[in-house]
């Protein structure tokens, strides 16, 4: 860089931090962040105007998820939810951990092959692994969840989704981040193949796993816990 | 060819009909909200192919859309309709009747994205452009919705209309929450756009003994995952980290692996998309999807693993990285 490093641009991420630690609108902050960035670096409100309906209308496939809204949406109607409960609760020997775990371990292996986007939140998660989750920790508990214990297993459910997907998708087939990083090296003159990267994905994608199982197992513990404290009071009450 | 282009029209039509139901029941705001988003679905090729042509004033229109959606979010407020009367014993009944048939349309969806795109795998391979090969998955994904929604109609017999009315009702609770991903984006290609990356880069290999080869790695490792953080994103923050330190600090002067620093710097990154709201369609929209009382609630389920993960990365590197 010729110049002095301009630092104006930095308080589009000053915006960003305070806006989030005060819990204002986020949609809200991330506008405001990207306008006071933009005004940091000298650019002018006509162009301002135009990076930000430019690079908006490029990012719209990510709102392409919108359309497994109307299938989950009328199949909830009809009872879906309802009825993976049901099912879920028709297998003997199923718990919270064995039923999480496998799914976390199916979600790896999916989005190793490049399946990423055939589970997810709207997808899967929200219609079938949620409720089933909760059904699964019912079984466990043996009796109706409390709302503070549905929304931490529901939480949980998400959170193993995501741990599923990132530390799966970058082992064995070259996709999205492993051609970044090659890209990244080739413009640099170092050339690697893609294999030679994804390979070493591996090791953190079993830990993933083993951490991520382990943190489920503590999870059902505790839910255990609790419920035997609770039930140690409501005895010691009465 | 589909061009994914149809399926961002549909998009936009359900976006507009959603606007349609609000302005109906006089809810203005989240009507305006839903219209305008509608707007890069329904024009965004021509939004683009004007800007490439020197003409700017389309793109600028939307640009002043973002300003009006930011604030229209800010003014509405998440909320989840209540059941209607009986609603319940409805689901219950029809649940009961329907049985496992249910699961049938639900799984389609994942069926026929893996289907839809080996078969588009297949043809771009014998060089027939069936499905967008640059988009496949979600192109896949798109066409599973619309398919699976044909066979959600023949197990439920539902009238077409009503699935426009489910969701409505799925995407008026999402309400602002369904905005992030794509928000979140933009602002990574303004801040790009700014330089704001490559600002911390230098003030962070500014401030470090780069001698040390185990404090050079683990400035990449945190950030890595700071700059994930912020930007909601480990792709934004790789170039960023290694054009900083990476590259020029621990690969030429301190002779690292690039393959293992890569593939697990990158992961190192994940690890902070695990922390942070910025990452909004896996930690903030499941949070509203769920309908957790906390909308940091999916985070705060990820902060050990995360957390354990990343020292995990930084001892692996530490070992495999300087061989």
């Amino acid at each position: 860089m010729p110049d002095a490093i301009n630092f104006w641009p930095l308080l589009g991420v000053a915006v960003v931090v305070v806006g989030f630690a005060l819990r204002r609108n986020p949609v809200l902050v991330v506008v405001a962040a990207g306008i006071a960035s933009a005004l940091g670096a000298g650019i002018s409100i006509p162009d301002l105007l135009t990076l930000l309906g430019q690079t908006f209308v490029e990012n719209r496939v990510l709102m392409l998820f919108l359309l497994t809204l109307p299938v989950i949406g009328l199949l909830e109607h009809y009872g879906l939810r309802e009825r993976a409960r049901t099912w879920i609760v028709g297998f003997r020997g199923l718990n919270l951990t064995r039923f999480q775990v496998t799914y976390l371990g199916l979600r790896q292996l999916l989005s190793m092959v490049g399946l990423n986007h055939v589970a997810g939140h709207p997808q899967t998660v929200r219609p079938l692994v949620a409720p089933m989750s909760e059904a699964a920790a019912e079984r466990t508990l043996g009796s109706e969840l409390t709302d503070t214990e549905r929304a931490t297993v529901r939480a949980s459910a998400a959170a193993t989704d995501n741990v599923g997907l990132f530390f799966g998708e970058d082992v064995f087939m070259a996709f999205g981040a492993v051609l970044l990083i090659q890209g990244f090296y080739a413009r640099n003159g170092i050339f690697l193949e893609p294999l030679a990267i994804s390979l070493w994905a591996l090791p953190t994608a079993i830990a993933a796993f083993i951490i991520h199982s382990i943190r489920i197992r503590l999870l059902q513990r505790r839910l255990e816990r609790e419920r035997a404290k609770a039930e140690g009071t409501n005895n010691a009450a009465s | 060819m589909l061009r994914l282009e149809y399926l961002y029209w549909l998009v936009g039509a359900f976006l507009i009909a959603t606007a349609l139901l609000n302005l109906r029941e006089r809810n203005f705001s989240i009507a305006a909200f839903w219209l305008i988003l509608s707007g890069p679905f329904v024009f965004g090729d021509a939004i683009l192919a004007a800007t490439k042509q020197g003409q700017s004033w389309p793109a600028q229109a939307m640009g002043i859309g973002v300003i009006a959606l930011g604030l229209l979010a800010a003014r509405g407020h998440l909320r989840i309709k209540a059941d209607g009367p009986g609603e319940q014993e409805l689901r219950n009944e029809s649940a009961a009747r329907l049985g496992n048939r249910l699961f049938g349309p639900a799984l389609a969806i994942p069926a026929l994205t893996v289907a839809l795109f080996l078969a588009g795998k297949f043809m771009a391979s014998r060089d027939i452009d069936l499905l967008d090969p640059k988009n496949l998955t979600l192109t896949a994904l798109g066409l599973a919705s619309v398919l699976a929604l044909a066979a959600a109609f023949r197990v439920t017999h539902a009238k077409p209309i009503q699935s426009i009315h489910e969701g409505r009702r799925l995407l008026d609770s999402l309400g602002w929450a369904v905005l992030l991903p794509m928000i979140l984006a933009t602002l990574g290609g303004v801040f790009a756009a700014t330089g704001v990356g490559d600002t911390i880069a230098a003030l962070t290999s500014a401030v470090i003994p780069i001698d040390s080869r185990m404090a050079c790695l683990l400035a990449f490792a945190f950030g890595m995952v700071f700059f994930t953080i912020i930007m909601g994103n480990a792709f934004a923050a790789f170039p960023v980290m290694m054009a900083g330190i990476g590259l020029p600090l621990l690969i030429l002067k301190h002779d690292a692996d690039p393959a293992t620093l890569g593939a697990i710097g990158m992961l190192t990154g994940y690890c902070g998309t695990l922390l942070t709201p910025m990452a909004a369609n896996f930690n903030i929209v499941p949070a509203v999807l769920l309908e957790l009382p906390d909308q940091y609630g999916v985070i705060r389920s990820q902060i050990p693993t995360a957390l354990t993960l990343m020292a995990v990365n930084i001892l692996l590197m530490a070992v495999l990285v300087f061989r």
